[in-house]
C-alpha cells in the first residue's frame, strides 16, 4: 500500500520531461496531442451538452466499434481512411437508431439510447473476437487508449515536408474543423440548441443542422478515440463545459474557457501521469475532475460555498 | 487511428495484462469435433464447465432481468451503465488493499464507489443546474478515469502482476468459479427476496413517489436500497460480460418485456425469463465454436430478442400497429369516397342516380387513377357498381352508382358528419365555420349508440348549421331523399 504513491520529486516530474532536446519534442507530442483533444471535444461538447445530449457522445464511442471492425474485415488492411469512414458511418447509424427508437418505439429514450449502444458494442466485439490472433486490434487501447503511444506513430508527409505523427496531424485538422465549423454557424447552432420551435420558425433546417452536429461529433470521437479511448472521450466532451458553466452563463464565455482549461487538463495530466507512472489520458481526466470540483466549490455561478454565503448574508 | 498497432506489435510497452475475452472454453478440447456434438455436449450437462456457466448464466438473468425492470420503469436506465463504471475505482482500491483478487474487499470496493456515484449523481442534481445527462456522463468518466489511473498504476507496482482484475473490464465467462456463481446467487436470491417483500412499496415509489411519501412509505431509503442492489448485482455479473455490457443485460430484457406488457408483474416475469433465456442461448451458440466471445452473444441474443418483439408482437408490435393504421387509412378513404359521391347526388337534387367520375375524383382532390381505384374498392365490397358510357365524348365519363347497401352507408357518414357539426353548434356554442373540420375526423368513428343519443338531444333534427339535410333513418331505410324534402331547404 505504501508505494503506491512514489516519492515526489519536483524535477523527476516537471522538468526532467523537458530536459534534453529528444525529451522535449517527445513529450511535446504527447501534450499536445492531449490539448488538440480535449479542445475539440470540450468545444462540440459545449453544444452536446446544453443539447441534452451529453450521454450520446457516449453511445456514438462504443456504437463506432462495429464499423472499424467490419472496415477491417471489408478492405483487411489496417488502413487509415477506411477505418475511419466505417467507423463514422457506425456512429452516425447508432445516432440514427437511437432516435427512431426513441420516436417510433414505447420505449423511454434512456432505455432507447443504452440499448442500442450496448447491442452496437457487443456486435463490434463479437467481430473483432473473429479477426483472430494474428491482427492486434487492441481492445485495451480502443477502450481507454494510449496518448503516449502518439509520437511513435509513422510521421505525416505530404511530398517532402513532413507534418508529425499521424494522429496529431489529423487531430489538428479536426480540431480546426470543429473551430471553423462552430465560428461559421455560431447563431444557427445556438439558437437550434435552445429554442427549437423559434429555430423552425426561422426557417432553420433544424434536422440537418443536428445531423450535421451528430456527424462532427461522429468524426471528432473517432479521430480522438485512439488517444484518450472510447470512454475517456465523453469525459472530454462533458468536463471542460460543465466546468466553465459554475464561472459564466453565456456561451460564449464558456466556448472561451475551454482552450485554458484543456491547457490544464493535458499539462496536468500529464506531469501527474510522470509522477504517479499511470495511464496519461486517465490523468487527463482525473484532473478535469479535480477542476470540476473546485469549480463546484467555489465557482460564482451556482458554487457551493458562493451560496452558502449568499444564504448567510441573506439570513 | 491504429498507431497502437504498430507500438503494440514493437512490444515497447508490454500491456499484455488486458485482453478481450475470447478465450477457449475451459472444457473445449479442439474444433475438430462437429456442430452436433457440441451442441450434444452442452444439452447433456456433462461438462463441470457448462454446469457452473449455465448456473451462473441462470442467476444473473434473474437477478439483472428483475432489476432492470424496476430501473427501465424509473427511468433509470443509464444509471446502470453510470453505476458499472463507477464501481471501477472501488475494484482497484478493494485489490490494493487485499492484494488478492479473489477477496470480498473487491466487492465491498466497489459497493462503496457504485454509492459514492449514485451520491453524487444526486447531489449534483440538488445543488447545482447540471442536467442529468451531463451528471451521468461526468460521474461515469471521472469515476472510470480514476479507476484506470488505479489500475495501471498498479500494474506497475509488484504484486499486480497477477492477473485477473481485468476480468472486471471485459469479464470472462469461462474462468467462472464457483465463489463467482455463489456471489451471483446470493445477488440473484437478495433481489428475488426484496422484490417480492417490498413489491408493492417498490411499484409506488416508482410510478407515484409524491403519493408514496404522503402516505409515509420511506421512498428515500427504497430509493437507496434500489441503489444498493442494482450496485450489487452489477459487480457481481461484472465479472461474467464485463463493464459495459453489463448495463445491456440490465436494459434488454426489461425493455423488451415493456413492450409485451404493461402490467409490472408480468414486467418483471418477462424480463427475468427473457434474461435467462438471452443467457442460455447466448452461452449455447458461444459453445458451438472456438472463437466466439460469450458476453458479447448474449448481448445479441438479447437484442435480437428486442428487435423480433419490437416488430412482431401480436398486439404492441411496429408491424401490427401499421397494419392497423393502414387498415383504418383504407376504411377512413372508402367512407370519404362514399361521402363524397352522396354530396355529387345532392348537387344534382338527386335527379340522378349516378355520378360520372371526374366529379367524384373533383371533389376528393385525387387523380383520375386514384379515382378509379377507390371506386375499384368500393365494387369489391358491392356498395355500388360502375356504368361505362359509350361513345364517351370526353375520358373518364364512366358514370359510378351506389347499391343499396352502399347508400345506407353513404347515408350514415354524411349523417354523422352533419349531426356532429349540428352538435358542435348549438351544444357546445362553436362558430359555425369551425366545425367542419372536426366532423370530418369524428365522421369515421361515432358508434350507432352516440349517434342516437345526439339525435335524441338535438330532438331528431332535419338540417345541419350549413341548412343542407341530415339524412334521416327513413331516408336511409327508403333508399332515397324525397324532392318534398329538399325543397324544404
Amino acid at each position: 500500500m505504501n508505494d503506491f504513491f512514489p516519492p515526489f520529486n519536483i524535477v523527476d516530474t516537471f522538468w526532467t520531461p523537458w530536459a534534453s532536446q529528444e525529451d522535449f519534442a517527445w513529450n511535446g507530442k504527447i501534450v499536445a496531442m492531449g490539448f488538440l483533444v480535449s479542445l475539440a471535444c470540450g468545444l462540440i461538447g459545449t453544444f452536446i451538452v446544453v443539447r441534452k445530449l451529453a450521454l450520446m457522445g457516449d453511445a456514438i464511442s462504443h456504437g463506432i466499434l462495429p464499423g472499424l471492425a467490419l472496415a477491417f474485415f471489408i478492405t483487411n488492411t489496417k488502413d487509415l481512411f477506411p477505418m475511419f469512414i466505417g467507423a463514422c458511418i457506425a456512429g452516425l447509424l447508432c445516432s440514427l437508431c437511437i432516435e427512431w427508437l426513441q420516436k417510433k418505439s414505447p420505449l423511454k429514450s434512456d432505455a432507447a439510447l443504452g440499448l442500442t449502444f450496448t447491442s452496437f458494442f457487443a456486435l463490434g466485439v463479437l467481430l473483432i473476437s473473429q479477426i483472430g490472433h494474428n491482427v492486434h486490434i487492441d481492445s485495451e487501447c480502443l477502450l481507454y487508449g494510449e496518448i503516449g503511444f502518439t509520437p511513435l506513430s509513422e510521421n505525416f508527409t505530404i511530398g517532402t515536408l513532413e507534418l508529425g505523427p499521424r494522429p496529431l496531424v489529423t487531430m489538428s485538422m479536426v480540431a480546426l474543423g470543429v473551430i471553423i465549423t462552430i465560428t461559421l454557424f455560431y447563431r444557427q447552432l445556438l439558437v437550434t440548441s435552445f429554442d427549437e420551435t423559434l429555430s423552425i420558425s426561422l426557417g432553420l433546417p433544424v434536422r440537418f443542422i443536428h445531423y450535421g452536429l451528430m456527424l462532427l461529433l461522429a468524426i471528432t470521437i473517432v479521430a480522438s478515440f485512439e488517444s484518450v479511448g472510447v470512454i475517456l472521450v465523453i469525459a472530454m466532451l462533458v468536463f471542460p463545459s460543465t466546468t466553465a458553466a459554475f464561472f459564466f452563463s453565456r456561451m460564449p464565455s464558456i466556448l472561451l474557457c475551454v482552450p485554458p482549461l484543456s491547457l490544464v487538463y493535458s499539462l496536468g495530466g500529464f506531469f501527474m501521469a510522470q509522477w504517479l507512472d499511470c495511464s496519461i489520458a486517465a490523468s487527463m481526466v482525473v484532473i478535469a475532475v479535480l477542476c470540476f470540483g473546485v469549480a463546484w466549490l467555489f465557482g460564482p455561478v451556482d458554487g457551493l460555498i458562493p451560496k452558502f454565503i449568499q444564504r448567510k448574508s441573506l439570513a | 487511428m491504429l498507431s497502437y498497432l504498430h507500438s503494440y506489435d514493437r512490444k515497447i510497452v508490454p500491456m499484455s495484462l488486458f485482453f478481450l475475452s475470447n478465450q477457449l472454453w475451459a472444457g473445449q478440447i479442439s474444433s475438430d469435433k462437429g456442430i452436433a456434438d457440441q451442441a450434444l455436449r452442452f444439452f447433456s450437462l456433462s461438462d463441470y464447465s457448462v454446469q457452473i456457466v449455465l448456473l451462473g448464466v441462470l442467476f444473473m438473468g434473474i437477478g439483472s432481468g428483475l432489476m432492470g425492470g424496476f430501473v427501465v420503469t424509473r427511468k433509470l436506465s443509464l444509471f446502470g451503465d453510470t453505476l458499472s463504471h463507477a464501481v471501477l475505482p472501488g475494484v482497484a482500491v478493494g485489490f490494493l488493499w487485499s492484494q488478492s483478487k479473489n477477496s470480498p474487499s473487491i466487492i465491498i470496493g466497489a459497493l462503496i464507489a457504485g454509492f459514492l456515484g449514485v451520491f453524487l449523481i444526486s447531489l449534483l442534481q440538488k445543488t447545482t443546474r447540471v442536467r442529468l445527462d451531463s451528471a451521468l456522463g461526468l460521474v461515469l468518466s471521472g469515476f472510470y478515469a480514476i479507476g484506470i489511473c488505479l489500475l495501471t498504476r498498479i500494474q506497475k507496482m509488484e504484486f499486480g502482476n497477477q492477473s485477473g482484475i481485468d476480468r472486471y473490464l471485459f469479464g470472462q465467462i469461462t474462468g467462472l468459479s464457483v465463489a463467482d456463481v455463489w456471489g451471483m446467487g446470493i445477488s440473484c436470491l437478495l433481489v428475488g427476496f426484496i422484490t417480492v417483500a417490498l413489491y408493492k412499496e417498490m411499484l409506488l415509489t416508482g410510478f407515484d413517489p409524491g403519493f408514496a411519501r404522503s402516505i409515509g412509505v420511506p421512498v428515500d431509503f427504497l430509493q437507496y436500497l434500489l441503489w444498493m442492489l442494482l450496485a450489487f448485482s452489477i459487480i457481481t455479473s461484472l465479472q461474467v460480460v464485463g463493464v459495459i455490457l453489463v448495463s445491456a443485460l440490465l436494459i434488454i430484457p426489461a425493455a423488451t418485456a415493456s413492450i409485451i406488457t404493461h402490467n409490472m408483474k408480468a414486467l418483471l416475469l418477462w424480463s427475468a425469463f427473457l434474461g435467462v433465456l438471452s443467457g442460455v442461448v447466448g452461452t449455447f451458440l458461444s459453445f458451438l465454436s472456438n472463437q466466439l466471445p460469450t458476453g458479447p452473444l448474449i448481448v445479441l441474443t438479447s437484442s435480437t430478442l428486442f428487435a423480433l418483439t419490437l416488430f412482431f408482437h401480436p398486439q404492441n408490435g411496429l408491424l401490427f400497429k401499421w397494419l392497423l393504421s393502414r387498415g383504418r387509412d383504407k376504411k377512413t378513404s372508402l367512407e370519404n369516397t362514399l361521402k363524397a359521391v352522396y354530396q355529387e347526388l345532392e348537387k344534382d337534387n338527386f335527379s340522378n342516380d349516378n355520378v360520372p367520375l371526374h366529379r367524384l375524383a373533383k371533389r376528393r382532390r385525387i387523380n383520375m387513377p386514384q379515382a378509379h381505384a377507390e371506386v375499384r374498392n368500393l365494387v369489391q365490397k358491392q356498395f355500388g357498381f360502375l356504368l361505362t358510357k359509350e361513345n364517351q365524348v370526353l375520358p373518364n365519363e364512366d358514370l359510378f352508382s351506389l347499391t343499396p347497401d352502399g347508400w345506407s352507408e353513404a347515408c350514415r357518414i354524411v349523417r354523422n358528419h352533419r349531426l356532429w357539426e349540428l352538435y358542435l353548434t348549438n351544444e357546445v356554442q362553436y362558430a359555425p365555420d369551425h366545425v367542419h373540420e372536426d366532423a370530418e375526423k369524428i365522421e369515421h368513428i361515432l358508434g350507432d349508440e352516440t349517434v342516437r343519443k345526439i339525435e335524441r338531444i338535438l330532438s331528431n333534427p332535419r338540417m345541419d348549421p350549413h341548412g343542407k339535410l341530415i339524412p334521416s333513418q327513413d331516408d336511409i331505410e327508403k333508399g332515397f331523399i324525397d324532392k318534398k324534402v329538399i325543397n324544404l331547404g
